[in-house]
């Protein structure tokens, strides 16, 4: 057995219902090194490390720490063989403290709960790596970057050997992210080994030391970091597939559709509302909005979209007072929405593609007389619009949480966009799609501008924002620090004001 | 250790054998208890005479013209409370205050039959559905509202509402309605030909069964047809995309608490004009309950609703029909609860595969 | 009103209040796991007959109680089969629990209607506590099962705030993804609370029958589980809450049993109207309480976990 290795996944297959998530993938770990993970969304990398997490059974394959043979049946025996999985959806308890969240689950935890000693461990611990972390503070008052300290705390708190962390810089701003990678580097440095998920090729070029390639769920090439460059990279992360990038049309403004005046709404249970926000949209105009998770993305789009109540201000669309109409009216008045969560809000799982599509259309006189639908027409409608937008679909009344993300995407825009809309908001259409479906859908919203609807694109990738924008705005705890045009709008720039500086304090720095 | 690997689809066969397999499974368990009780008593049992209760069941439940009728007549109750019940499922609305609104709509009923007993016929009926769908609604109503406005779990208002009917009920029987002539038993006196539902020839099967094909017939197409019951079905599976497409879920909570609530008042007020044709407790032997059996097991379809009020309600008949052989009636409860059960366990092989594996890991 | 009167009508809501409390009680640790479990009423009335026919064939009430526990647990083991290894629907399933409950105790308990015990638990001085004017004749005129609960309270308020196995509960009923990750078994946990919960409804249940009223009737706990399972909210999954929840509830039931005593001209249906109107009143002012100060009931309450689930 090669004993240099920390960690050998050999030959891993992992089937679901409909697909081979895992083909056959080798992977290896040194001790001390950065290793990356390196693949397109659904390129299997989530699945592999779930595996090795010990969240999913391989149906195929073995895995060696150390030499030794390991078949974990859940996660705790992969904790206790040293593997620490940061997940990009965090699992921790919101209602705990980080203290509690750290200690739960572990074997050094006693009966009696002695909170001061542990809150006095965490600290000496967190400190030691420059991870800073409030262990007595209440896990929904952290911000993002903070709940992913208190992630990899508890990991170390358990003395894992191997840190696997899940597309961590998707949550994060250019300047946290560096400041994760220099604790990784670290970390390495006091002997952890990290396996980093990514499908980013500059941060495998900046912080990996070597880099396993996965595509179409087998693992293509493992090369040492100083062997390649991102061309070589990009080559082996997309293989054959050309993807031709969509082409943003030169500019042609019309007049303003939207526009917020120093709006202010409410918000859900420890989360923060907006505040005072000022915004204009013009017609053929995409306003992007950046801002880390829980600074007023989500109630932003739900408050342009009628679902929030308006505490102060008021929102016009086309001139049209359309401040607290309801939702109805609001959707009457021509605006679409692409919720974040398409399965959970902007669909309805159970039912087929005929129930989804009339959504919004059921109570127009096309679709039924009366207080009657006509099935007849309604199932003309869907299949009219199935076929303009190419959905893939089983059968018209197959329930649609069966569809892949790219397609429930493509569905949900399809019935967006029917209705002509003056305006559309969409909250990160791209979330978890493949580099195709995410082309396809950047392609419809370009084709909505250029037919000059008003488009508000809120999203957590920056690249995204930069690629479709034409002006840039960013919300810090449900402000809007500023709005620039997508020329000036300097990651490094975008990424101080996601963190709360004003644009012009910080030009002035 | 069992495992479960999710389905793509529900297997046709499935949909139809699960829910004869629940059946079988109940009537085992029934068997089971049946044998234990008898052994414990002094003649002891052989599983003979537990497949002779079973036999004298079937007997007594559809054996005779007599048994047949009466088999129809207990559907009549648990159809109309299935399908009241089933419209507020669909909303994942969990009202379990069948019994209540069904009381309700039978005090409604009965008020207006000792009210105004000399209303003639063609007036007498219409007002009585009208009084005790409009008490059996409003009884719906009430836990409705709170639901709707502040999220007040409507399942344990539903179901404190139901003592409360019932006392309410016994109030009046023993009280201010009580029979002068009826040597001071808690019953009303009795109605006047009028306000009794016609029945069918000589039996007790009354008009009630053609209100339940009528209104299963106008659910089935409401909720299938119209702009409302696509809202219910929204809704129901799932509140967010509801408010998302701009539905008032407010609004429809009431709507369907209201409905739920009036036609398992529709049921009471069949019950006490065609069967007890007087009011008096102890109208329903808990057809209420069964009715959230009957909904379940019809997988909130009112025509299968309808099916499966004929078999419930054939179990009750049955289920008296052996008391006199010293077989507890309870024993029908059992059977139905168990039932649910077995219903609600075969769903699983609707969703998902079942897959065993042969390592057994230790724990509970 | 008399101290004497005063005294005697909350030394009776504690009594009143005691197989509420007992069920409530089963019901906190049930839901702190994150399952709801609405077959209360049916499992206390398992309890009721199973603790009955066992202490009258043994002439022993706490062999009662402890056939009690067998029973409202096996009743629990049901429930958690269904929706913790099956993921069925929490609701129907609770639903179906009442209602099998109530038939099962019906056809047990047939032949025992009217028979009395002969051995019931019989209130018990406790020396000098007993003796302390007022609080002794208020609280320590009682039998064991309810000086058990001055026990238990505390003991289960500080196991689920205090302990590891408690921190492992919460977090279950929390967030099961997180305590999974964390090597913490949801299923197992999930199994042994739905259990436990239904062991203590079972006792209440027992209560009833051995020591309330003391004998078996047809559905003797006449709402009282499913006043529990509304106590619970009230009560914001906590134990010692849960108590003080209880005990308002006897002290309505004490009432409306005496008010005629004291003269109230209230036709007696109305009176026994009260703990039922009450609890929904209650439950309401609860939620818009709730709403407003956001606490909340355990953040995954009535959902089905699948670790598997993409």
């Amino acid at each position: 057995m090669t004993a240099d290795y920390l960690v050998e996944m050999k030959q891993i297959t992992k089937r679901f219902p409909g697909v081979v998530a895992n083909d056959g993938v080798n992977l290896q770990v040194k001790k001390g090194e950065v290793l990356a993970l390196l693949g397109e969304n659904g390129s299997g990398k989530s699945t592999l490390m779930s595996i090795l997490s010990g969240l999913y059974r391989p149906d195929e394959g073995e895995i060696y720490i150390e030499g030794q043979k390991f078949s974990f049946k859940s996660p705790r025996e992969a904790i206790f063989a040293g593997i620490g999985m940061v997940h990009q959806h965090f699992k921790q308890v919101d209602t705990f403290s980080v203290a509690e969240n750290v200690i739960l689950g572990s074997k050094d935890t006693k009966f009696f709960l002695n909170a001061k000693k542990v809150e006095q461990d965490i600290e000496e611990l967190s400190r030691g790596y420059g991870l800073h972390v409030d262990p007595t503070a209440k896990i929904w008052q952290l911000s993002v970057a903070e709940k992913q300290r208190v992630e990899i705390v508890k990991m170390l708190y358990r003395g894992s050997k191997l840190l696997v962390l899940d597309e961590p810089t998707a949550v994060l701003t250019p300047q946290e992210a560096r400041e994760l990678f220099q604790t990784l580097r670290k970390m390495t440095a006091k002997g952890q080994s990290i396996i980093l998920i990514t499908h980013k090729l500059n941060e495998v070029m900046e912080v990996a030391d070597r880099v396993t390639i996965l595509r179409g769920g087998k693992s293509v090439a493992t090369r040492e970091k100083h062997e390649v460059n991102e061309r070589e990279l990009a080559r082996l992360m997309m293989g054959q597939t050309m993807v031709i990038p969509s082409k943003k049309e030169e500019a042609n403004f019309g007049a303003t559709v939207l526009e917020l005046e120093r709006v202010s709404a409410g918000s859900d249970a420890r989360r923060v509302g907006i505040k005072d926000i000022s915004l204009q949209v013009r017609a053929g105009e995409i306003m992007g909005i950046a801002g880390i998770a829980g600074n007023g993305r989500r109630e932003l789009a739900e408050t342009i979209a009628g679902l929030r109540k308006i505490v102060e201000g008021k929102i016009f669309i086309g001139g049209k007072d359309v401040t607290n109409l309801s939702t109805l009216e609001v959707i009457d008045e021509g605006v679409s929405y692409v919720p974040e969560d398409r399965l959970g809000t902007g669909l309805v799982p159970n039912l087929g593609a005929v129930d989804n599509l009339i959504l919004k259309e059921y109570r127009r006189p096309r679709l039924g007389s009366g207080p009657f639908i006509n099935r007849r027409k309604a199932n003309e409608y869907a299949t009219e619009l199935v076929n303009d937008v190419g959905v893939k679909l089983t059968g018209l009344e197959a329930p649609v949480k069966l569809l892949s993300g790219g397609n429930l995407q493509r569905l949900l825009l399809s019935r967006e966009l029917a209705c002509s809309p003056k305006v559309i908001v969409a909250v990160y259409p791209a979330r978890g799609l493949d580099i195709a479906a995410t082309e396809a859908i950047h392609e419809m919203l370009l084709e909505q501008r250029s037919k000059g609807t008003a488009i508000v694109l809120i999203s957590e990738d920056l690249e995204e924002l930069l690629k479709l924008s034409d002006n840039i705005g960013v919300l810090y705890k449900g402000s809007l620090m500023g709005i620039l045009p997508v020329e000036k709008a300097e990651p490094e720039i975008i990424g101080l004001m996601m963190l709360g500086a004003k644009p012009g304090e910080e030009l002035a720095s | 250790m069992i495992r479960l690997e999710r389905r793509s689809a529900p297997s046709l066969l499935g949909t139809i054998l699960i829910p004869l397999i629940a059946i079988f499974l109940a009537l085992i368990t029934g068997a089971i208890f049946l044998y234990l009780n008898g052994l414990s008593s002094p003649n002891g049992i052989t599983w003979g005479q537990v497949f002779a209760v079973y036999t004298g069941m079937l007997d007594g439940a559809v054996g005779s013209t007599y048994g047949i009728s009466e088999t129809i007549v207990k559907a009549i109750p648990l159809m109309l409370c299935g399908l009241g019940v089933s419209i507020a499922f669909r909303m994942l609305l969990w009202n379990i205050g069948a019994e209540g609104q069904f009381h309700m709509g039978a005090f409604g009923a009965a008020w207006v039959a000792l009210t105004f007993p000399h209303l003639p016929v063609y007036l007498m009926i219409p007002a009585m559905v009208l009084a005790g769908m409009l008490c059996g609604g409003i009884w719906g109503l009430i836990p409705g509202i709170p639901r709707a406005y502040l999220g007040v779990n409507e399942t344990i208002t539903t179901l404190m509402l139901n003592y409360v009917a019932m006392l309410w009920v016994s109030y009046f029987v023993f009280g201010p309605w009580k029979d002068p002539q009826g040597m001071n038993f808690p019953l009303s006196k009795p109605f006047e030909p009028a306000a009794i539902l016609p029945t069918l020839g000589s039996s007790r099967v009354h008009l009630g069964l053609a209100f339940g094909i009528l209104i299963a017939v106008i659910l089935w197409f409401a909720l299938r047809r119209s702009r409302w019951g696509y809202e219910v079905t929204v809704i129901g599976e799932s509140p967010r995309a509801a408010s998302y497409a701009g539905m008032n879920i407010t609004k429809n909570i009431l709507i369907v608490m209201f409905l739920s609530g009036a036609i398992c008042g529709l049921a009471g007020m069949a019950e006490v004009s065609a069967i007890a044709q007087r009011m008096q407790p102890g109208l329903s032997p808990g057809y209420g309950y069964t009715a959230i059996i009957v909904a379940w097991l019809g997988k909130l379809n009112p025509f299968a609703i309808i099916l499966v009020s004929f078999l419930l309600g054939g179990l009750q008949v049955g289920g008296y029909s052996v008391q006199s052989s010293g077989v507890p009636a309870a024993i029908v409860f059992m059977i139905q609860g168990a039932l649910l059960f077995f219903i609600l366990g075969g769903e699983i092989f609707n969703r998902y595969k079942i897959v065993f594996k042969n390592k057994v890991k230790v724990g509970v | 009103m008399s101290q004497e009167f005063l005294i005697t009508i909350l030394a009776t809501a504690i009594t009143a209040g005691t197989p509420i409390l007992y069920a409530a009680l089963g019901e906190v640790l049930t839901e702190r796991s994150g399952i709801i479990n609405l077959g209360v009423e049916g499992m206390m009335l398992v309890g009721a007959v199973c603790g009955f026919v066992f202490a009258i064939k043994t002439n022993d009430p706490w062999l009662g109680v402890f056939a009690a526990m067998l029973g409202g647990g096996a009743m629990a083991l049901i429930h958690a089969f269904l929706t913790v290894t099956l993921q069925a629907n929490q609701i129907v399933s609770g639903l179906a629990l009442t209602l099998f409950g109530t038939g099962l105790s019906g056809f047990l308990g047939k032949s025992y209607i009217g028979i009395p015990v002969e051995n019931p638990f019989k209130p018990v001085e406790l020396g000098f506590l007993s003796d302390i004017p007022i609080i002794g004749a208020i609280f320590f005129q009682h039998d064991y099962l309810v000086y058990i609960t001055y026990l238990l309270v505390p003991i289960l308020w500080f196991l689920v705030y205090k302990t590891k196995p408690g921190l492992n509960l919460r977090a279950v009923g929390e967030n099961p993804a997180a305590a999974d990750s964390l090597g913490v078994s949801v299923y197992k946990i999930r199994y042994i609370y739905v259990i436990l919960g239904g062991m203590l409804a079972g006792v209440g249940g027992a209560y009833l029958s051995l020591a309330y009223a003391p004998s078996w009737l047809e559905n003797m706990t006449a709402g009282r589980g499913w006043i529990a399972v509304a106590l619970v909210i009230f009560a914001t999954w906590n134990p010692l809450r849960a108590m003080f929840g209880s005990y308002i509830f006897g002290g309505i039931d004490a009432l409306g049993f005496r008010a005629q005593a004291m003269g109230v001209m209230i036709p007696s249906f109305f009176l026994k109207m009260l703990p039922y109107l009450f609890t929904i009143l209650v439950l309401i002012i609860v939620t818009r309480k709730a709403m407003a100060n956001r606490v909340g009931a355990p953040g995954a309450l009535g959902l089905s976990y699948d670790r598997e689930e993409r």
